[in-house]
């Protein structure tokens, strides 16, 4: 599958994460799409690390472990994924109890 | 050109998932919001497969659409929010945001479709560098210091949490 394609595919999915995160008042909408964004640039790092491991197999590296890195990296962008939202839903459900609202507008001044 | 079984499985993943971030952006309800979040990364892991990635295939499943989503859906459970409750924002707001997403992709893409990779041909279906074994050995030799790394960042945001969460 040639590279374009999923680089096309990841910035699709990056941008509609976007439009979400810009267009949503909702605080755990925009907190999903945030996690949609982060599985975009997921799924272009894996694409990236198998099309570097094609080019090193033609230019004969038989064993093929070229392109690990990019997978390992996935790998700890998850980590710090699941450590964000679990940060981050606490910071919201604390922002509920005083504020009976997930509404974002409601925070344009943090000090009330 | 002859279209082999990969490219379909290859397309037809790639629309579920556009259709389901789609969805998830325009749904009302946080909970369809959350299942078609779901779908998505359903979707993104079936991509990871047919790369030949099923250590991160396995992973994605089960930490995004097993912990991550199951985590979201009891927060939107426990404070009831999963009624049509959300007040409307300012129409020009919602098309201004929708543009500035647009122009933000298509000038990526405009910028990108001229690249030097773009003959690079990532391959499909081949390959055993997502496969656990290998993972699993570079994991614990070239990057085992950041792998400890984030078990301590792990505590922190268990601390963290539960500090934030706790009542007054």
């Amino acid at each position: 599958m040639p590279i374009l394609n999923y680089i096309i595919l990841s910035i699709a999915l990056f941008s509609i994460g976007i439009v979400g995160v810009l267009t949503r008042r909702n605080a755990i909408i925009i907190f999903m799409c945030i996690e949609l964004m982060l599985n975009a640039v997921n799924l272009l790092l894996v694409a990236f690390s198998k099309m570097h491991m094609n080019t090193a197999f033609k230019a004969g590296d038989l064993a093929g472990t070229a392109g690990t890195d990019g997978q390992i990296f996935v790998f700890f962008i998850m980590v710090v994924a699941a450590a964000e939202v679990s940060v981050g839903l606490a910071i919201i459900v604390m922002m509920y109890r005083n504020i009976h609202s997930v509404d974002v507008n409601f925070l344009n001044r943090l000090k009330q | 050109m002859n279209i082999t079984i990969i490219d379909i499985l290859w397309w037809f993943l790639s629309v579920v998932a556009i259709f389901s971030a789609l969805m998830m952006v325009t749904s009302k309800n946080p909970v369809y919001s959350v299942l078609w979040l779901i779908a998505t990364f359903f979707a993104i892991s079936g991509h990871y497969i047919l790369l030949n990635a099923q250590f991160l295939a396995i992973v994605n499943i089960i930490v995004y659409a097993g912990a991550i989503m199951v985590l979201f859906l009891f927060v939107i459970m426990l404070m009831n929010l999963n009624k049509e409750t959300e007040p409307q924002k300012n129409r020009w707001l919602k098309i201004a945001g929708a543009l500035a997403g647009g122009c933000l992709m298509l000038i990526l893409v405009a910028a990108l479709k001229d690249a030097a990779a773009k003959e690079q041909v990532a391959s499909v279906n081949q390959g055993n560098i997502g496969l656990i074994k290998n993972l699993g050995k570079e994991l614990f030799t070239t990057y085992v210091v950041p792998f400890e790394i984030s078990s301590v960042l792990f505590l922190s945001a268990m601390v963290g949490a539960v500090v934030i969460g706790k009542k007054e």
